[in-house]
């Protein structure tokens, strides 16, 4: 009989995996890094290229740098725990048509209303009957979602998509409808926009995306089990579709705040999320999300700094990303789906 | 033990579990064996709350499965389930300590990291334990998930073809395994399998499953018998006594054994198409065609290759 060999100990070559310390130091670099780009993207933000009253540039820009931190922090986290609780990562709620959705709640609106009544309504006002429609109709779509094609990946993203064209064909039809006054009003709203935040709105918008994340980190130990899948959680004693029930309630609430304070930001999501797990080698949820936010911030206020001092407003930070996000978004589904 | 209660379950209309009753004794193997198809994964779905039963009662220790809490089951019975994929990309230390995520809800204590180790160490797996899962062999992989059921520490263990992928070697080391925390740590396993050699090596009890039912339950002795394995598998299996332990010698339904490259499968060609070079014949040839009796397509082997 021959004698096997003692297998050895430890791989040691120079191309052997990580190890877990490696990880955890390649970890800790990464948010050390982020939030040091972070801090300095926002210092540039208010300080870069001041012109005129001090005073008032500092009121505007604080105005529009919180905008910008809610909307990289709620899409960040909702993105990312999205992700989770869909099982892919080409999943997040705008390409599973929450954006549409916002496209036609508004356009509904301003046809109901017609768009002397819609301008006449206080921000406040207006944040809250987006918030609100948004919200709920964006649970149900979701809940509704997950129920039926009971996560088979191509299957969402097709849904997805039909929603998506489905609820922009209703806004286009509705559009035809209304006057041309009404369409240029609406025209407004259609585009994410950063540049005239009401205080108000900004307290409210910002609580809830505090609210959001913090209901989300209790959370982090089970979804980290749920993205193991249903069999796999079930088995280790989460009570998976609860754990996702909530989860999406949570990430509704979070888009839809940043969604009525800016406006829809279509792949912003798609592409801080991805980001942020491809930032970091670990699957723990309580790194992930701190990670995710910090990408969406830093996305967020850096994008803006180009937009505004770059391209000197030619452009918005919205088509920047949609178009950045659009490839990545297409390579991604080359690379998921298709093969 | 577990109580299977009058267990069925539907798909539609097709009745894929039919009113199955079992008891599996605590601190014993129990192997469950049957050809494909016959339910053994749908009654462990059911069994770990997986699935929810048409009909039927599934109880471990007296507590309920379908109306337990969700950790009070997971810290009793731990389960492999028959096809292993996870949607996160992990290392195998990252899915061992899955194993322990009943007990700690995710905070893992000096214990968990305790039985994460032996479970490593068990399995073979120190050396791999940083790789991605995506990196292993199939084998290796198998062996992780099988690691992260053992770190889970419960009293019952449900393994559903924990072989899948394995070799020679590592399955007995596994079988063995089995049998030593049964012995020694005093656990229940159940495991399919579908070498009933195996079953009967390594097991106190097998239950025969084949179409939703229970068609024999007992001892090796008991299931190990030409009768018995003709009515689950639909297969002439001869069994035979080695040393007190019964081995079922599986060669082709119907035959006497056949010896080794009986027929030669070009010269059954040859008969369907003239045109295929005759073989020349060869020296030392234990049978030539003609000297065996007329082929019937039952005793074909094709193992000469030369
Ligand atoms: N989701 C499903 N929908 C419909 N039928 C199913 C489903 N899952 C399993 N079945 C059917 O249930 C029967 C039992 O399947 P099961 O997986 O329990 O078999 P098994 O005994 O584990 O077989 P194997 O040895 O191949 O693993 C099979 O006929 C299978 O086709
Ligand atoms: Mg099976």
């Amino acid at each position: 009989m021959t004698t096997i060999a003692p297998a050895p100990s430890r791989d040691t070559s120079p191309d052997a995996p990580a190890t877990e310390q490696q990880r955890l130091a390649r970890t800790r670099a990464v948010v050390v890094v982020l939030a040091v780009l972070v801090a300095a993207a926002c210092t540039a933000y208010l300080l870069y290229d001041v012109r005129g009253s001090w005073s008032y540039a500092m009121d505007l820009r604080t105005r529009q740098l919180a905008a910008l931190l809610i909307t990289g922090a709620a899409v960040g986290a909702s993105s990312l725990v999205f992700q989770t609780v869909a099982g892919s990562r080409i999943l997040t709620p705008s390409v599973m048509g929450f954006d549409a959705l916002y496209m036609l709640i508004q356009t509904v609106i301003v046809y109901t209303l017609g768009s002397a009544a819609f301008l006449a309504l206080t921000p406040g006002q207006h944040f809250l009957i987006d918030a609100l429609l948004l919200t709920v109709f964006g649970w149900l779509l979701f809940t509704w979602l997950f129920r039926r094609s009971s996560r088979n990946l191509l299957m969402l993203v097709l849904v997805g998509v039909v929603l998506g064209s489905f609820f922009a064909s209703l806004t286009s039809l509705s559009s035809r409808l209304l006057s041309p006054d009404d369409f240029l009003t609406l025209q407004d709203v259609m585009f994410a926009s950063f540049s005239t935040a009401d205080p108000e709105l900004l307290w409210t918008a910002g609580a809830v995306t505090v609210l959001g994340i913090a209901a989300l980190v209790p959370l982090g130990r089970r979804l980290d089990v749920v993205a193991l899948g249903h069999d796999p959680a079930v088995t280790l004693g989460v009570s998976f579709h609860r754990t996702v029930r909530i989860t999406l309630a949570v990430t509704t609430l979070l888009v839809a705040a940043a969604t009525a304070l800016v406006g829809p930001m279509l792949f912003l999501g798609l592409v801080v999320a991805n980001l942020a797990r491809q930032l970091v080698p670990t699957h723990r949820h309580a790194v992930l999300l701190p990670v995710s936010i910090l990408v969406g911030v830093l996305t967020c206020v850096a994008g803006q700094l180009v937009v505004v001092h770059v391209f000197d407003l030619t452009t918005t930070l919205s088509v920047v990303v949609n178009l950045v996000g659009g490839l990545y978004f297409l390579r991604l589904l080359m690379r998921t789906v298709l093969l | 033990m577990i109580t299977i209660d009058r267990v069925t379950h539907r798909y539609g209309s097709t009745t894929v579990l039919d009113d199955v009753s079992l008891e599996l004794p605590a601190g014993r193997v129990t192997s469950v064996i049957g050809p494909n198809g016959a339910g053994k994964s749908t009654l462990f779905s059911v069994v770990s709350r997986l699935l929810r039963p048409s009909a039927g009662r599934v109880t471990v220790d007296g507590l309920d499965v379908t109306s337990a809490r969700d950790t009070e089951v997971a810290r009793r019975l731990a389960v492999l389930r028959q096809d292993n994929q996870v949607a996160a990309r992990l290392t195998v230390l990252d899915l061992v300590r899955f194993g322990r995520f009943p007990h700690s809800g995710g905070r893992l204590t000096p214990e968990c990291h305790a039985k994460v180790e032996e479970a490593l160490a068990w399995l073979k797996l120190d050396p791999l334990r940083d790789r991605y899962l995506d990196q292993l062999s199939g084998g290796q992989r198998q062996r992780a998930f099988i690691a992260m059921v053992l770190a889970q520490d419960t009293d019952y263990l449900l393994l559903d073809e924990p072989l899948n992928n394995l070799d020679m070697k590592h399955s007995a080391a596994m079988m063995s395994l089995v049998r030593r925390a049964v012995d020694e740590l005093g656990k229940t396993a159940v495991v399919v399998m579908h070498d009933i050699n195996f079953a009967s090596a390594y097991s106190d009890h097998i239950v025969a499953m084949r179409d939703g039912a229970v068609v024999a339950a007992g001892t090796p002795a008991q299931i190990m018998r030409r009768e018995v394995l003709q009515d689950v598998f639909d297969m002439d299996i001869h069994v035979q006594d080695l040393n007190g332990m019964r081995l079922g010698i599986f060669w082709t339904p119907g035959a006497p054994v056949p010896p080794p490259s009986a027929v030669d499968l070009r010269d059954l060609l040859a008969g369907a198409a003239e045109d295929l070079p005759q073989r020349p014949a060869q020296e030392g040839e234990p049978h030539t065609p003609t000297q065996t009796q007329t082929p019937s397509p039952d005793t074909v082997t094709v193992g000469d290759a030369r």
